[in-house]
């Protein structure tokens, strides 16, 4: 697994509620073994806004190299697929701040190191201000270890975060290997289940229908 | 035996606590995972990971790869995600695993094709590397969506670490009226309770869900993946055996049966939820006029008047006015197709509508089957030929047209798509998809507009 400990730059707002992940890893743009991740990340979005002439921050210069986003709630609803991580993971973000996230995409972000940050609605919506009126000049800063956001002006913004997933953050730990510690629990329940309810230890399946 | 708290206990409580391994102070717990289905655009990625991690897989008997997303729906047009099919069948055969494969018997779409063969099973826990696994809840099981790297550990350790969801239940009263189908219900869920009520939460649909069909039920938690929810459960009962056994065949069935395995699955009379409200079953059928599955409206209704800026964006991006009605709004493209609403079911109730009729001009009509037994059962029963004969155009098995995979749809095209997304792009580059059950897309294909399926059912019921 890879660590997260703290990351410094520019903050990209993009302050849209439930944002899919159709929107941000666009089918047609991913359904290859090799994705062009600079060309698919926010893909249709983003070409329809330069088409309009009015691009997304992503393509704005100012914002260039910047490793928070800030966006609105339910991100990265809608399909499970973790290509939508690594889109972002691709194009540099480390960080996403959101009032909340869908929960698959949010174990997908830990998994590939990217910090996924909740504040409160309220503490959101200043710290979005903040990053819009910053508008890609200064540095913020995401430090896990102090569970801290903090603004290029100073301004501290605390967040929660579950101290097991912290600690894996922080250390890299290996997820299976932190698991198998436990395998003798494991074959406990195997155990129970093979005496309990053994139909749910076999697969049963007639290939001749 | 009933325990003596037996009565406060939820269906969900049941099935997590049998599979908890353990329990860490914070609350994360670590539970265990009974099936596992990978599909072919993931298990590359999965796959090639395992192999660089040097990742053994615990028991590889209770995984299942299938063939689905990346199938060809019509494969006289070459298909550009071969790459998928074929990185799926090296990875089934370097693990030693189960495949589904294009043609085989028991393939189709994972949460279709998973029940439906008896790889899962009420009373089991399943997780897969994809967000409607859920679906699975309509028999009782306890279904799970991933990410892929997660996918990683769980076929390591046959586990996986989760936080308890909170839970909710959705009572249905009223009944069905003609015309209205599970989809309906489950899209008037999304208009009522939208998509954040239920996020996160494991949500059990009661009341009236009872009174559904197995398919239906698995329509039902099938979009309550739209809803947020984290999964999705009807209480199963024997109508869900004999369903096994129909499918799965007589041996999985009487096994069930012998050994109880669902008589003890249901919440207590005094179960306690976190969220408890109910919805009455709408009247008329339902149909999404935006680009959320939750932005709905009645079929006969007017769309929102378009206040805020996100009915605006939505009205917009479907080329539709505010406050003006979808009857009789010209249809493109029909697909009949998805894990949402192409089981045997849906196919039938869809029949009726297209029986001695035919699709209007300008407008093409496409239906895949979610599985190829439902493809037997189809043309065993002459749904598949007057289907044919009505001038839709059959597809292979798979996910199809509902991930914009299948066929490419003109841009801006309108499509009424039985499916479960109308994101902007889902079904190709500015399609505009409207989200509605088989009878719906089975009459807008026949009025080549939006249609009220009541008008072709003779006030028959379904
Ligand atoms: S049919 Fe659609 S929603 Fe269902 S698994 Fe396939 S792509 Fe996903």
């Amino acid at each position: 697994m890879k660590t997260f400990t703290f990351v410094r730059g520019k903050a990209i707002p993009f302050l849209l509620d439930d944002i899919d992940t159709d929107q941000i890893a666009p089918a047609n743009l991913v359904r290859t073994l090799t994705p062009d991740y600079k060309i698919a990340m926010f893909g249709h979005r983003r070409a329809s806004a330069i088409a309009a002439d009015k691009p997304l921050p992503f393509d704005m210069p100012q914002y260039a190299g910047a490793p928070i986003l800030v966006t609105g709630k339910n991100f990265g609803c809608g399909s499970a697929r973790e290509v939508a991580v690594w889109a972002l993971a691709e194009n540099g973000i480390r960080c996403i701040v959101a009032p909340s996230f869908s929960a698959v995409y949010r174990e997908s972000c830990l998994k590939n190191g990217i910090l996924p940050v909740v504040l409160d609605e309220p503490s959101h919506a200043d710290f979005a201000a903040i990053c819009v009126r910053d508008d890609g000049r200064g540095e913020f800063v995401a430090d896990l270890a102090s569970r801290t956001l903090h603004t290029p002006e100073g301004r501290e913004f605390p967040f929660a975060f579950d101290a097991g997933e912290r600690e894996a953050l922080l250390h890299g730990l290996d997820d299976v290997a932190s698991t198998l510690r436990y395998v003798g629990d494991i074959e406990r329940w195997e155990t129970r289940c093979e005496i309990e309810t053994p139909w749910l230890r076999r697969v049963s399946i007639d290939t001749s229908r | 035996m009933p325990s003596p708290d037996a009565a406060s206990r939820t269906l969900f409580d049941i099935l997590w606590s049998r599979h908890v391994v353990r329990e860490e102070a914070n609350g994360k717990t670590l539970l265990y995972i009974d099936r596992t289905v990978i599909d072919d655009v993931r298990a590359p990625f999965v796959f090639a990971n395992m192999k660089r991690r040097d990742l053994n897989i615990r028991h590889p008997e209770l995984a299942l790869l299938v063939q689905d997303h990346a199938v060809a729906t019509f494969p006289n047009i070459s298909n550009p995600r071969i790459e998928f099919a074929e990185a799926t069948r090296n990875a089934a055969r370097e693990f030693g695993l189960r495949l589904f494969d294009v043609g085989a018997p028991s393939q189709g779409i994972s949460h279709v094709a998973a029940p439906e063969s008896g790889f899962v099973i009420p009373g089991a826990s399943y997780i897969s590397v994809d967000s409607h696994a859920p679906t699975v809840g309509g028999i009782g099981a306890l279904g799970f969506g991933c990410g892929s790297t997660e996918m990683e550990h769980v076929l390591a350790t046959q586990c996986v670490w989760m936080q308890r969801p909170k839970q909710a239940r959705l009572t249905l009263t009223g009944g069905l009226a003609t015309g209205v189908t599970a989809k309906d219900i489950v899209l008037r869920a999304l208009a009522v309770f939208g998509r954040e009520t239920f996020a996160g939460m494991a949500l059990e649909f009661a009341g009236a869900a009872s009174l559904l069909s197995v398919e239906a039920r698995m329509t039902l938690c099938n979009m309550a993946v739209e809803m947020g929810a984290r999964t999705a459960l009807v209480a199963p009962d024997d109508s869900v055996i004999d369903w096994i056994e129909a499918r799965a065949g007589i041996h999985l069935a009487s096994e069930l049966r012998d050994a109880q395995a669902v008589s003890s699955l249901c919440s207590g009379a005094s179960a306690v939820f976190d969220l408890d409200v109910t919805l009455e079953c709408p009247d008329a059928p339902q149909i999404t006029w935006g680009t959320s599955p939750a932005q709905v409206m009645a079929i006969d209704g007017v769309t929102p008047r378009g206040e805020d800026a996100t009915t605006t964006r939505a009205l917009a991006y479907m080329d539709l006015a505010p406050d003006t009605p979808l009857l009789g709004k010209k249809v493109d493209y029909v697909f009949i197709g998805s894990c949402t609403n192409a089981r045997f079911d849906d196919l039938e109730a869809a029949a009726n509508i297209l029986r001695g009729r035919h699709v209007a001009d300008g407008v093409r009509a496409v239906v895949v089957p979610g599985s190829r037994a439902v493809e037997r059962q189809a043309a065993a029963s002459g749904i598949k030929d007057i289907f044919i004969a009505s001038g839709f155009v059959w597809g292979e098995t798979g996910c199809s047209m509902c991930a914009g995979g299948g066929e490419r749809i003109a841009s801006g095209s309108r499509v009424v798509s039985t499916t479960n997304r109308n994101f902007e792009n889902r079904q190709g580059p500015d399609v505009r998809t409207h989200l509605a059950s088989p009878l719906t897309a089975a009459a807008a294909a026949i009025a080549g507009a939006i249609c009220d399926p009541r008008s072709l059912m003779n006030g028959k019921s379904q």
